[in-house]
């Protein structure tokens, strides 16, 4: 689907319809790129991203915002999509598991999750990664405790947890000596 | 096997790029035109029946296409045999929107379908039902008296053997005894992706289906079967399963449901499962065990009776292997098994990851420990004492047990001999610390499989069989044995799965894809290697012309003389010579039964868990395990190590956190999210070591595997509970371990 146009209630030909009396317009830059959509009020921005951009690499694991499946990046601030409503995010930046790459070119942090095998199944994967970069842009987490802590959001039912620290702990701390050197 | 192969080396998963970019694509990410969506109602009861369903409501809400429920569902299949499928129990298989009877809570008793997500859900909330209310049981205690023999109600199940001698008699006259009773809690699966199937209708009505699933060709036959369907109508393709542990062994509700309306409206339609409904179909059932052990002044085990009751639901007859483990894991004259099962108002229990060995084990490896402390011997000691090579019911030796050094290695790496031997001896300030370690057992399995390979005129291998791989490396680790096989480059080789039109596979479960789908992938690529080393002889001037098979060695895309490795050739210039553009091979690589059957197969495991316990808020935490696991070959390091790590959390969890709890009162399973059903996050995981001891096996299939789903969690739970005893003194025996019953037993 092309992301920059698409319509709320995208369906069958026979029940297509336009444009809803209750729909918000919203633009938003979608990994870098212009989107521009209408959403209904309720609609999450997991749904936006999902159903009306294409955007499947966002995972629903639980609707809740229990489980940190759907977590993106607003603003470079790591949230649960699946809390946060569509219409509100007019204007925001909004980066997804499919914006982190350079064409073939993988970001460090995808590349430290391949090398520590930090996922098995890799349906958390897309969530523990955005996650883990909005945790680097924090910048409070030093430790491995404090890395634990802060990345409890994110829960992966594989048990992969070591090597998601191990990944995580890889980057933190090249990034610190590229910012020392 | 080429000797300088792929095999046994770390490499990093082959469908690891697709995972971290978000492209790989699970059953309901697919992009579909014209896609309707379905929406499941749940019942707000256990039993009874629907008096009235009232849909008028909801089938306004503007994007609404159909609303199915009992009154006007398409007719399917009539007889049971057509909805059974490759994981059923004996039974009746449960049918949604079936009738108006209500069997459990959380059954689907309404399929909302609209052009939007949004639209499905809402008016799935505005249907208003009345129920006939009748009275439930969903309480195990409840139904001791009831529970009967199951007999061989579910394939792959072995009702307990024969007594073996007098374990009545040898347990009253030996000097050191103990009697416990232990309960195991029901568990849901939870895979962090939930069950979907997204169905594609082609405009000549064939369908392609993304279902979640760890079988395509069972949902396959079952699609068929249910539906009146043709093998060649039907295609179920499952590239990425977002994690299953068991919950895709069965077709599921969703399945049935999206395929049911893609029918009827002649449409593509997708069906994705709440969190909360991820409660609705199938469980790990709750067990109430007994064991009776006795040993001898010097700890020598005399007797075991193991007695356990599980549940099943009131339509199919699950029973999974929960006392087996006690006759085969020690040494011991007198043995007595029985397990009965009672039913409730629940759905039917399904296997989940080491089905009954979860259970079994756990209660096992407490008992033993209670009887080494009784017995005043280290509990590490004691196991080595009661050691055994032969299965003690059956009398046939192990095909290969490397558990000794499971227990040497992950001793030595632990540091156990510093253990103080007294309860309570270890501090670090206000928190007791404790050690503890238990063993793991199960069985390796290898199951007919074929594999399907084709290579290339340039040089690439092509193979695939219509297995699954929901994060068990089967992509990466077949991939290894291909390339090994035939001596090629990994990227020159690529492996393709989940799909019901390649190569026939058994479902994906209890630990036996590596064992039996790798010999076919390796079986397959032999014949090949065969084929290729024939035309290589007949080529003009060949160096290969006087040479046997056994002479030539196959690597790096080269036939090499193994006598001077530098006469060659390459495997594309001989296709290319013999004018073939590609060879294409199937294969189906059968178990050899009776040199299988002379011995008796398992993997084994050691772990050696360290808690720390605050006494005064009864909280635990693991601060570090060592495993050690002998599983036969083990093809990829890094992958294999990632499954044991798993297993390890999921006994950390079964230990600490993880219970769906019933209310009686309704019938319900109260913690249906992740709010309430604990798992560990990350801030719960600290230390975990894994150990793979060497361990050659010929006999279990000719790769040696013997698999690694299952043995990471088989016994973890039970080392926890051997070390809160070591730092509190304290005995639990009904898990979870959660801290309201180590304050109030400590009291």
């Amino acid at each position: 689907m092309d992301p920059s146009i698409a319509e709320d209630a995208k369906g069958p030909s026979w029940h297509r319809s336009s444009v809803s009396d209750t729909a918000h317009e919203l633009r938003m830059q979608v990994n870098g790129v212009a989107t521009h959509l209408h959403v209904e009020p309720w609609t999450s921005l997991l749904d936006a991203l999902r159903e009306n951009l294409g955007l499947t690499g966002t995972k629903r694991g639980c609707d809740h915002g229990q489980c940190g499946a759907c977590t993106v990046l607003v603003n470079g601030r790591r949230i649960n999509s699946c809390l946060a409503l569509a219409a509100l995010q007019d204007g925001a930046s909004v980066t997804t598991i499919e914006g982190l790459a350079q064409g073939d070119q993988l970001s460090p942090m995808q590349e430290a999750f391949i090398e520590a095998d930090a996922f098995q199944c890799g349906f958390c994967t897309p969530g523990q990664i955005c996650s883990a970069m909005g945790l680097l842009a924090e910048g409070r987490a030093k430790t491995q405790d404090e890395i634990r802590e802060q990345m409890s959001g994110n829960l992966c039912r594989c048990g992969a947890y070591t090597n998601i620290l191990a990944a995580v702990e890889k980057v933190l701390h090249s990034e610190g000596k590229g910012q020392h050197s | 096997m080429n000797p300088s192969s792929l095999i046994g080396k770390e490499i990093p998963r082959v469908d690891g790029p697709l995972k971290v970019t978000g492209r790989a694509h699970y059953a309901a990410d697919v992009a579909v035109d014209e896609l309707l969506h379905g929406y499941v109602l749940s019942s707000g009861i256990a039993r009874g029946w629907i008096r009235k369903i009232d849909t008028a409501i909801a089938s306004s809400v503007q994007g609404v296409v159909q609303i199915y429920t009992h009154e006007n569902r398409p007719d399917t299949a009539w007889f049971d045999r057509k909805y059974r499928d490759d994981d059923s129990p004996q039974g009746s298989p449960f049918r949604p929107l079936g009738s108006d009877k209500i069997l459990y809570s959380g059954q689907p008793i309404a399929l909302v379908v609209a052009n939007s997500l949004n639209a499905a859900r809402y008016a799935a909330s505005l249907i208003e039902v009345e129920y006939g209310v009748e009275p439930h049981v969903t309480s195990l205690e409840t139904q001791r008296e009831k529970a009967f023999q199951p007999g061989r109600a579910k394939s792959g199940y072995e009702p307990p053997p024969k007594p073996k001698g007098n374990p009545e008699e040898a347990y009253a006259a030996a000097p050191h005894k103990i009697e416990a009773r232990y309960s195991t809690a029901i568990q849901h699966h939870n895979p962090m992706e939930p069950h979907a199937s997204t169905v594609i209708r082609s405009h000549d009505g064939h369908l392609t289906i993304y279902d979640k699933t760890q079988g395509v060709l069972n949902c396959q036959t079952y699609v068929c079967n249910v539906f009146n369907l043709k093998k060649d109508q039907v295609r179920i393709l499952s590239p990425f399963v977002g994690g299953a542990f068991g919950s895709g062994l069965r077709p599921q509700y969703q399945l049935f449901l999206a395929v049911m309306a893609s029918l009827d409206l002649q449409s593509s339609v997708r069906v994705m499962l709440s969190r909360q409904q991820m409660f609705s179909f199938g469980h790990r059932p709750r067990s109430l065990q007994k064991l009776q052990m006795a040993a001898d002044e010097a700890g020598n085990l005399q007797a075991i009776t193991h007695e356990a009751i599980s549940e099943t639901s009131h339509f199919e007859d699950y029973v999974e292997q929960i006392v087996g483990w006690s006759g085969m894991t020690y040494a011991c004259d007198n043995i007595r098994l029985d397990h009965k099962i009672a039913r409730l108002d629940t759905y039917t229990p399904l296997d989940m990851r080491a089905p009954g060995a979860t259970s079994g084990v756990y209660a096992l490896e407490t008992a033993i420990d209670e009887l080494a402390v009784a017995s005043g011997i280290d509990p590490l000691a004691f196991r080595i004492k009661n050691f055994t090579t032969q299965h003690p019911l059956k009398n046939k030796p192990f095909s290969s047990k490397e558990l000794l050094a499971c227990y040497e290695q992950a001793a030595a790496r632990f540091g156990w001999q510093a253990r103080k031997k007294e309860a309570r001896s270890m501090r670090e300030g206000r928190k007791l610390i404790g050690w503890g370690m238990a063993t793991g057992v199960w069985e390796a399995y290898q199951r007919p499989a074929s594999a399907e390979a084709i290579l290339y005129g340039d040089g690439r291998l092509v193979v695939s069989s219509a297995t699954s791989d929901f994060g068990t490396g089967t992509y990466t680790i077949m991939t290894q044995i291909a390339a090994a096989t035939l001596g090629l480059p990994l990227d020159a080789v690529s492996f393709k799965l989940g799909d019901s039109s390649l190569a026939e596979a058994p479902l994906s479960g209890g630990s036996f894809t590596a064992s039996s789908v790798g010999t076919a992938v390796m079986k397959v690529c032999e014949k090949i290697r065969h084929k290729v080393f024939a035309m290589a002889k007949k080529m003009e001037g060949s160096p290969f012309a006087e040479q046997s098979y056994e002479d030539v060695e196959f690597a790096d895309g080269f036939l090499h003389r193994k006598s001077n490795p530098a006469q060659m050739l390459s495997i594309a210039s001989v296709l290319s010579y013999s004018g073939v553009g590609s060879l294409q091979e199937e294969l189906k690589a059968m178990p050899d039964v009776p040199k299988q059957e002379s011995h008796e197969r398992a993997t084994h495991s050691a772990f050696f868990v360290e808690v720390k316990v605050d006494e005064d808020f009864g909280t635990v935490e693991v601060s570090r395990v060592v495993s050690a696991v002998a599983a036969g070959r083990i093809i990829n390091p890094l992958t294999a190590r990632s499954q044991i790590l798993g297993g390890v959390v999921w006994g950390i969890s079964q230990a600490l956190h993880e219970e769906s709890y019933l209310d009686h009162k309704i019938g319900r399973f109260m913690n249906h999210d992740f709010a309430e059903y604990h798992i560990p996050v990350q801030a719960d995981i600290k230390d975990i070591d894994v150990i793979f001891v060497e361990e050659h096996d010929e006999i279990v299939n000719p790769l040696g595997i013997k698999g690694l789903g299952e043995i990471g969690i088989v016994g973890v739970s039970a080392a926890v509970g051997n070390a809160i005893f070591h730092a509190t003194g304290t005995r639990l025996r009904d898990l979870p371990f959660t801290l309201d019953k180590l304050i109030s037993s400590s009291h």
